[in-house]
């Protein structure tokens, strides 16, 4: 055998199990002791929500190659769900009202997943912004989910898992992580087993994965059933964890953009590019406004700001299409290898 | 191509006389004749937007034969193939897979029933590892759940174990094991033809289609998928049914080839037979047939 020249690349390995006990010791010793409360409100909660929902729409479009535009909808099922649940049934154990909410967003992601049994591509997009359309206007026009608030904002309970609060800043950061954290492993082991296998078969070649005896339609299904379980529980840190009050506008069309744009810059396919992209997301408009008045001082106000965010946002998504589509986990597993070679 | 459409009359001499025509088989019958016969179409015909692919096309394959088919380009070899395998539905006629009859071959069973294939391009999943690729081909066999995959314990973890096993196999067998965890997408193309053949040999099919598996490849790696294809049938019994352009290749590797011409079958013999026959010398060099004049033959 010759030409085995190209470097080898396993397709899902997460860094070793090393290096992701160390994020998780930081993650959960490091952070809540050093980072102000100002980094977890506004940069690590948010943070954590949109990887999470992320990660989801990357089991639905890096993995199994159909692409959605109702990652908002279903994020907004959840949060909503959720709210209804803990207000109707109070005294429900949180996690299964997280569960409660994740399934309510897989029953509308299955629903609106149903077209993509004969669509694909930029047709099954369109057919998902329906889910879009469709759950923001419900949740306006009908104000029993939001218990009679007739703009439909909610105002979401405290937060305790079996009587501990988690309802300081900390304590809603770890409840935070720590659902973001058993949700990756589990999708980790999603991924590596024969059903992400056969999410991939689907996305590289419908018509071979047919063939070899792939169940196209259930796993197509499956695949927005999976995702949109997940996005619901996303919605759920975002409104509970994060924002706490919240209205359906939301959870619009440029909410479901950002997750995808997290997913195409940080990295389709990846676990990791979930988190690589939703990190840069949320602080890159920080990092914007920073540089923006430190350069401009005052002629940078928060309507140049706005739009220069779209603008740059923008810009590197086209960027990263054309020049590294494997995104910003490519960029630094290369980076890695050149500085850190064996690994 | 100046090449008339002239090999009707050339179609039944051509056809060896030990070989019972499968026509003869009732529609209600629903073994064919031969017993052997592992694949049988019966006079398929398939048109495209009003061209004619296949014209009243029979094939008999018998168990543990490579057959081949050969002819010119558009001379509906492919379609044939993908008649048997289910991804067209014949106009006229039937396939039997195994002593089983259909109309249309249901490609959702077609690896329940034995049968695996490849494509005339790759139809790789090129995002998965060469192992990865090849364990997907034994998907047929498995029968865990998500959650049960999710969890890996009990019943995906057997199947998961097993599917592994006899992918390293296959991989071993068809010299794979350097490249099993590169990603198929980045391999050089003659190794993605083989990795395509192992995953379709992993669910150790009794029949195998082969589309033009050596399409493309330079001599050397054409003799070496021919060995490849030829161990394959040796080392498991396979059935194997290929296809391919280059008439060369083919006669050192079949038992049987089958000519198609303008999509009839104009000829169906051993190689020795076959080479000798008037219409398929006639059919790939280009001669202008009775009435025709010789500008119009290429």
């Amino acid at each position: 055998m010759t030409a085995v020249t190209i470097e080898s690349r396993k397709p899902f390995s997460l860094p070793g199990w090393a290096a992701t006990a160390a994020v998780l010791g930081v993650a959960y010793v490091g952070v809540p002791l050093l980072a102000s409360n100002y980094v977890l409100e506004a940069l690590l909660i948010p943070f954590l929500a949109l990887s999470l929902a992320a990660l989801g729409l990357n089991v639905l479009t890096g993995y199994a190659g159909m692409v959605s535009l109702g990652s908002a909808a279903f994020m907004a099922v959840g949060a909503y769900t959720a709210y209804n649940v803990a207000l109707r049934l109070p005294g429900t154990p949180l996690p299964l009202v997280l569960a409660v909410a994740g399934f309510a967003a897989a029953a509308i992601g299955l629903l609106f997943g149903l077209p993509s049994l004969r669509l694909r591509g930029f047709y099954l997009a369109v057919s998902t912004l329906a889910a879009q359309f469709f759950v923001q206007w419900a949740l306006t026009k009908f104000d029993w989910f939001s218990n009679g608030n007739s703009s439909g904002v909610i105002d979401t309970p405290p937060l305790s898992v079996f009587g501990i609060g988690f309802d300081g800043t900390i304590g809603r950061y770890l409840f935070a992580l720590t659902v973001v954290t058993v949700i990756t492993f589990l999708v980790h082991r999603l991924v590596i087993s024969q059903t992400g296998r056969n999410f991939i078969a689907i996305r590289d070649n419908e018509t071979a994965a047919r063939v070899i005896g792939v169940p196209v339609l259930r796993t197509k299904l499956l695949a927005f059933g999976i995702s949109s379980f997940i996005i619901g529980v996303a919605g759920v840190l975002w409104a509970f964890a994060y924002l706490r009050t919240v209205e359906p506008a939301g959870f619009n069309l440029d909410r479901s953009f950002q997750i995808l744009f997290i997913i195409i810059i940080g990295g389709l396919a990846s676990i990791r590019g979930a988190f690589f992209g939703a990190a840069l997301i949320v602080v890159f408009p920080l990092v914007l406004s920073r540089l923006g008045s430190f350069l401009l001082g005052g002629l940078f106000d928060s309507g140049v700001l706005d739009m220069s965010q779209r603008i740059v946002l923008g810009a590197l998504i086209i960027i990263f299409l054309i020049a590294e589509p494997d995104g910003l986990v490519a960029l630094w597993d290369r980076f890695r290898r050149r500085v850190f070679p064996g690994t | 191509m100046g090449v008339e459409r002239g090999a009707v009359a050339f179609e039944h001499w051509a056809y060896p006389h030990d070989l019972p025509l499968e026509a003869e088989a009732d529609e209600g019958v629903s073994l064919p004749v031969d017993h052997e016969a592992i694949v049988a179409a019966h006079a398929i015909s398939i048109s495209f937007g009003g061209v004619k692919a296949l014209s009243d096309v029979d094939l008999t394959v018998r168990a543990g034969q490579i057959h081949a088919i050969i002819g010119p380009n558009g001379a509906g070899k492919s379609s044939l193939l993908n008649v048997i395998g289910g991804l067209y539905q014949a106009d006229h006629g039937t396939v039997s897979i195994s002593g089983r009859r259909f109309r249309k071959v249901p490609t959702q069973r077609l690896a329940r029933l034995g049968v695996a294939r490849t494509f005339q391009n790759l139809a790789l999943f090129k995002g998965l590892s060469v192992l990865d690729n090849v364990v997907t081909g034994r998907v047929s066999a498995a029968r865990a759940t998500f959650v049960e995959n999710i969890i890996g314990l009990g019943r995906a973890r057997r199947e998961e174990e097993s599917a592994r096993a006899a992918a390293l196999e296959i991989i071993g067998f068809l010299d794979l094991a350097e490249v099993k965890d590169r990603v198929a997408g980045t391999l050089p193309y003659g190794i993605q033809k083989r990795v395509e053949l192992a995953r379709a040999l992993v669910s150790k099919p009794r029949l195998v289609l082969l589309d033009e598996p050596m399409a493309g490849m330079t001599a050397t790696e054409k003799q070496e998928m021919a060995q490849f294809v030829k161990a394959t049938r040796d080392s498991f019994g396979t059935t194997i049914i290929l296809i391919e352009h280059d008439i060369g290749v083919v006669m050192g590797l079949s038992d049987r080839v089958a000519v198609l011409d303008y999509g009839r079958k104009i000829a169906d013999g051993s190689p020795e037979e076959v080479q000798k026959d008037q219409a398929v010398i006639d059919a790939y060099l280009g001669v202008a047939h009775d009435g025709e004049s010789q500008q119009e033959a290429a």
